[in-house]
């Protein structure tokens, strides 16, 4: 099995699993009908990637391996998505700093790995561009929104926007796995891509009239399978059924 | 308008719904008319939202993630349901925030069948199956009731419906078709969700209020008992497909009248759940009343951003 490859798929993968199981708690929930349509959109979009990138990543496995074996029968340590996507809903605006964080930086890696030589991986990435741009401009305009909106919504979130912060810098880590990838032309060398971010991101927050916090002390982990204390509880949601039935067909 | 005025505009109106033709927002309509479509089409509205929530609660847990997507898509076409109708309403002259008002203060209804638990997954398959199979035999005449937008508004919603029902049909077929566990499964989830589904098709004949009044409308064309036997008679034998039992001892099929005879529905559970005292009345109501006020900064910042833009346009202009 070609290990990097796999290694390298999940780790993308993984992220649109946790913001999809993180944005599907909150079907029913929205502050407006029409935004809780748009944020159940964003998980299928996501969910929808995911299937993609686990079938491809199932079939390099080979040993019958399927999809939901991927999805739900890891251990947590062997999760590699980034911390930020694992982050709770606390609010609507740590929803959309959330999202808005990881958007700007999803759409930045779609648009490189159309150029991967994984052909696999270019067309996963030519599809859910489209998707992405939306994401981003959904999220985009709630953080202009919330940013210039009221006094209360200023404060709420910036408060957002600062407690994700921390978790941004890992987007850019490249891990061992990744190295070899990059060396073929398959992945994305996201270190790359970090001034760039920031620039978009704080171009925005500015337009929110929000302010950029400080690039100083960052939080990292989840791409190493460290993670916070919150997806321990995300898993045991997610994971339910595949650990109380085993070996069943749904 | 003198009374002999508003005499004849009604016999043109009741000859109008009369020869099918559609009644439009815009249109001359008796006020009993308009309260009559808006407490039912709100009602109708606030059932979709509502009825989100029993089948949120499993898509964190679905056991795979086909099933979770089809979940979510489920879920997210209920609240798109619950858009179209609360805009058809809004044409009767109704303000979408007024209709909440309603349903959180408890003037309004919605379907009881929501104020019961979902407790295992298989509740998803007979949720679909069963809950949406009553509801397609209660929706599929109104896309053909008087009023246009409730009626255009119910096309669409009835060829959801009907994929929905094929969905949670093939949930339970496909735990039956599983190991034992599976089987119990879905049979558990058969035994508790069969009697509230006959219940869904509203009080029998004799206690039910608003039919006549309706069937004159168009609002309703078979009565409570009709639509129930209907109901009935099409999902016994799915159940006999499915090898699964209804739990009904008097169940049992009448070669004279053609129809299968049935038990005794509790009606008194009927009417507590109906009257706020089901199991989960309070849970859901709460659920909608906190995602109302906890999402009240964000509608407020939207509406002041809003305005700021607007300001700055004008600004601009000038």
């Amino acid at each position: 099995m070609k290990k990097d490859l796999y290694n390298y798929i999940l780790g993308i993968a993984d992220n649109s699993l946790i913001l999809a199981q993180r944005l599907g708690e909150l079907c029913g929930h929205g502050p407006s009908l029409e935004t809780d349509i748009a944020i159940t959109n964003i998980s299928l979009d996501l969910l929808g990637q995911t299937r993609s990138y686990y079938q491809y990543a199932a079939k390099l496995a080979g040993e019958d391996k399927t999809e939901d074996d991927i999805a739900f029968l890891r251990i947590e340590r062997d999760y590699k998505n980034v911390l930020l996507v694992e982050q709770p809903n606390t609010h609507f605006g740590h929803v959309m700093a959330r999202q808005f964080l990881f958007d700007v930086y999803h759409l930045m890696l779609m648009e490189q790995l159309q150029n991967s030589k994984d052909e696999t991986l270019v067309a996963i990435a030519k599809k859910g561009i489209k998707e992405v741009s939306y994401h981003k401009r959904f999220s985009s305009d709630w953080v202009k929104r919330l940013g210039d909106g009221t006094e209360e919504s200023k404060e709420k979130m910036q408060e957002a926007i600062n407690a994700m912060w921390r978790f941004t810098d890992e987007l850019f880590d490249v891990m061992e796995a990744d190295k070899a990838m990059i060396e073929e032309g398959i992945a994305v060398d996201v270190s790359k891509m970090k001034e760039t971010y920031y620039e978009k991101v704080s171009e925005i927050l500015e337009e929110a009239t929000l302010e950029v916090p400080e690039r100083k002390y960052f939080t990292r982990g989840g791409k190493k399978g460290v993670h916070t204390e919150h997806m321990g509880y995300l898993l045991a949601d997610l994971q339910y059924m595949q650990r109380t039935y085993p070996n069943m067909t749904w | 308008m003198s009374e002999q005025e508003v005499k004849n505009l009604e016999e043109i109106f009741e000859a109008r719904i009369a020869r099918d033709e559609k009644i439009e927002p815009k249109d001359w309509m008796p006020e009993k008319y308009r309260k009559t479509h808006i407490r039912q089409i709100s009602q109708h509205a606030h059932s979709e939202i509502i009825g989100m929530l029993p089948e949120g609660n499993w898509i964190t847990r679905a056991p795979s993630l086909r099933r979770k997507a089809a979940l979510l898509a489920k879920v997210q076409d209920e609240a798109g349901h619950g858009l179209y109708l609360y805009s058809a309403c809004e044409t009767l002259g109704i303000s979408r925030e007024e209709m909440y008002e309603q349903l959180h203060s408890g003037k309004a209804k919605y379907s009881s069948i929501f104020n019961y638990p979902t407790v295992t997954w298989a509740d998803m398959g007979a949720i679909g199956w069963l809950v949406d199979g009553a509801a397609i035999i209660n929706q599929v005449p109104l896309c053909n009731t008087s009023f246009g937008p409730y009626a255009r508004a119910m096309v669409r919603v009835c060829k959801e419906e009907s994929f929905h029902q094929r969905q949670g049909y093939e949930i339970m077929l496909t735990l039956c078709n599983g190991t034992d566990e599976q089987k119990e499964m879905a049979q558990d989830a058969l035994n508790r969700w069969w009697w509230p589904s006959l219940m869904m098709l509203g009080p029998t004949d004799a206690e039910s209020v608003h039919t006549e009044q309706s069937m004159k409308w168009k609002l309703k064309r078979k009565s409570n008992d009709e639509l129930r036997q209907q109901f009935i008679d099409q999902t016994v034998p799915q159940a006999d497909i499915l090898g699964l039992t209804i739990p009904d001892p008097d169940m049992k099929f009448n070669e004279e009248t053609g129809h299968y005879d049935f038990g005794e529905i509790d009606w008194d559970e009927f009417w507590q759940v109906v009257k706020g005292h089901g199991p989960c009345n309070k849970e859901r109501m709460k659920a909608r009343v906190d995602a109302w006020e906890n999402g009240e900064w964000v509608r407020d910042a939207a509406m002041a951003h809003a305005e700021k833009k607007a300001n700055k346009k004008v600004a601009k202009a000038s």
